[in-house]
């Protein structure tokens, strides 16, 4: 049996069962669409959260881009991961407690204000719009390699997929998929990373590998990795980043991981108060198993891939580009990889080009310029297959990559619809409307965001990773700030959290479309994406948490020249401290 | 943190446990992954050193038992405090 027919089989029997799982479980209310009427034990709805949670960009691109740049991207694990304690110290206890579906539902009760309900909605749309173009990117990339198609015909078809499963089930129907999603997507992560330690380390825990001892060499694996990259005029693997970009950026994760409205949504279908702490708690098991494993699988396939195209080491010739190897023929149907013979002597050369230290040695070697190009998120779907491991395992990962991108997809989505159908038109344009022409309107709304997200997902502002992490800074400045400050202060009241939310919004917007194009829509940027333009040095991507200091400052010096808000506001934060008398989920 | 009602004590023992938590929480991630990692060169893990395992898996490991120690924390109290949800 030939490759793709397995990536076929493997890809197809995964969403059988998730089909499956959702029609066995179709959501038939309202209620039931946005959260699953709160009957989810604690250690399944930490799996489902963690599956809505480790997107496309977890599954795909996070290891590629540890793997370029080491050290100084551990940022992403940090931050992924760091956020969490947040969202279980500051949050979710008491937005269970506060019992209602949506995150605009508690900003609009607890600020006492459709205005501020409005902006929570805005904020909320902007932030999910932005995390769904990264899946887009992520899900294309997966389906364009087992499909073997141009990367853009792989975004059409992956919108297409998304569409037909989103829509389809709602929240009820997405935990126990989403259960499904992440075993199929734990297991297709977990396994390539297995046999590659193994290869490498003779170690059969990553984690342990990735601080093992390189069986080759003898080297530890972190020094041989330094040494074979530095002989290429990269920057050592283990090497100091800049300490003020890691701090925002981590910070920006962070933050943004507590403000990720889809991420919240989850902590309301918890019976109890006790159980969203748990909740929390779970969810983080589950995503450490993967972001443990995630360091070791950066490392190991930075070392692979280089030893791929030198066999003989990094100071002996280069492979020829004749004699390739076979995961490179067929990445490069998919354009993701790209090879010129610069200086024409038909071998290829895998160096850093930039930088000027090392122009003297590429010279002398009869180099001119680094050869191929490698899109650093196809990184963790080519793993198994620069690793020589057995198709089932290349099909697996494919299938896993979806499971990924899909599981997250459709809680954004589905948090984006409930805030259209939901908050803005039952609640605010239309209350008289049927639970029927509610639903239909969840379901328009969602096509619309699929829509966005794939053209804006066919020019992407960076890999699915990265264009991940500008919703984090968006969410950063907005969504976690006037939460926060609706559940410790009992002062804050409607004009504070209004006036905060739209500084962050408005602050971090502007500055990342500056950078990266309004609505990221490419070259309508007003000033190059380079550090030398950036104020103060801060990258877009790490702005978060320059947005969230200048929404709390707002909201407090508007909040201490306003009236304080009525007794029952003060009464409902008073209660909500409290996890006593916690009743189910209403939705009014 | 402006609060004065007859729960205030609970209210105060949870922000206590929360500035407790938060302070770890600083210290492993931005501390002994970032910021302390030239200072902590010298302690040798694996290939490479303290703060470089505290950035890829350190923090992550004591992340998890903060949320778990601060989930029994709080039930405890929850139960002292005659807050509890039973």
């Amino acid at each position: 049996m030939d490759q793709y027919t397995l990536n076929l089989l493997m890809v197809g029997a995964s969403f059988a069962l998730y089909i499956g799982i959702a029609i066995w479980s179709r959501a038939g209310s309202t209620a039931e669409f946005y959260a699953a009427s709160q009957g989810v034990h604690p250690v399944t709805n930490g799996m489902a959260t963690a599956a809505d949670w480790m997107s496309a960009a977890s599954f795909i691109s996070m290891a590629g881009l540890i793997a370029g740049v080491g050290y100084a991207n551990s940022t992403y694990l940090m931050g992924w991961t760091g956020g969490y304690v947040l969202l279980a110290l500051l949050l979710a206890p008491y937005l269970r407690k506060f019992g209602k579906f949506t995150v605009p539902q508690f900003i609009g009760d607890r600020f006492y204000s459709n205005t501020a309900r409005l902006v929570g909605v805005v904020c909320l749309i902007i932030i999910s719009v932005t995390y769904v173009i990264g899946q887009m990117t992520g899900a294309g990339v997966a389906f364009s390699r087992f499909l073997e198609v141009q990367v853009s015909t792989g975004l059409w078809i992956a919108s297409a997929v998304v569409f037909a499963y989103a829509v389809l089930g709602g929240m009820k129907g997405i935990t126990y998929t989403q259960v499904a999603q992440y075993v199929v997507l734990i297991v297709a992560y977990t396994i390539p990373a297995i046999f590659i330690s193994l290869q490498l380390t003779g170690n059969a825990l990553p984690p342990l590998g990735l601080f093992g001892t390189h069986t080759e060499s003898g080297l530890p694996l972190l020094q041989k990795l330094d040494a074979v990259v530095t002989d290429l005029g990269f920057t050592a693997y283990t090497a100091q980043g800049s300490m003020l970009n890691m701090t925002l950026f981590t910070l920006s994760l962070m933050i943004g991981t507590a403000g990720l409205p889809h991420v919240i949504i989850r902590f309301f279908t918890v019976p109890k108060v006790a159980d969203a702490r748990w909740s929390a708690g779970w969810a983080l098991v589950f995503i450490a198993l993967l972001y443990l494993t995630a360091p070791a699988v950066g490392a190991m396939a930075r070392l692979n891939i280089i030893d791929t195209i030198y066999p003989k080491g990094t100071q002996a010739e280069s492979v020829l580009y004749e004699e390739r190897a076979d995961w490179m023929k067929t990445w490069e149907k998919t354009g993701l990889i790209k090879y010129e013979d610069k200086n024409g002597d038909g071998r290829i050369q895998l160096y850093n080009d930039k930088a000027a230290g090392f122009a003297a040695t590429a010279e002398q070697r009869g180099w001119k310029g680094n050869e191929l190009t490698i899109n650093n998120d196809i990184l963790v779907l080519a793993n198994p297959e620069i690793a020589q491991l057995p198709g089932w395992v290349i099909g697996l990962i494919a299938a896993g990559g979806l499971a990924a991108a899909l599981s997250t997809a459709a809680g954004l989505l589905l948090a984006i619809s409930s805030a259209i159908s939901h908050d803005l038109i039952k609640c605010q344009l239309k209350p008289d409307i049927s639970e029927k022409g509610e639903l239909l309107a969840a379901r328009i709304s969602m096509a619309g965001a699929i829509l966005v997200a794939t053209l804006l997902g066919l020019n992407p502002p960076g890999f699915a990773a990265q264009t991940v992490a500008l919703a984090f800074g968006l969410a950063a400045a907005t969504i976690f700030p006037v939460l926060m400050m609706g559940i410790f202060s009992k002062r804050m009241n409607s004009a504070g959290a209004i006036v905060g939310m739209l500084v962050g919004l408005i602050t971090t917007c502007v500055y990342l479309f500056t950078y990266l194009g309004w609505f990221f829509i490419p070259g309508t940027n007003l000033l190059e994406n380079v550090p030398a333009n950036y104020m103060f040095g801060i990258p877009p991507s790490a702005f978060g948490p320059i947005g969230a200091l200048l929404n709390f400052a707002a909201a407090y010096a508007v909040s201490s020249v306003t009236a304080a808000p009525p007794k029952d506001v003060q009464d409902l934060v008073e209660s909500i401290r409290v996890p006593r008398g916690a009743g189910s989920a209403v939705a009014h | 943190m402006d609060d004065k009602s007859s729960s205030n004590s609970y209210w105060k023992a949870n922000i206590r446990i929360i500035w407790i938590c938060m302070a770890i929480w600083t210290t492993v991630s931005y501390g002994f992954g970032i910021l302390l990692r030239p200072a902590l060169s010298g302690i040798k893990v694996g290939g490479s050193d303290l703060g470089f395992w505290f950035a890829q898996q350190g923090s992550i490991l004591v992340f998890i038992a903060l949320i778990f120690g601060y989930a029994i924390y709080m039930n405890k109290i929850d139960r002292e405090f005659g807050v509890d949800e039973n």
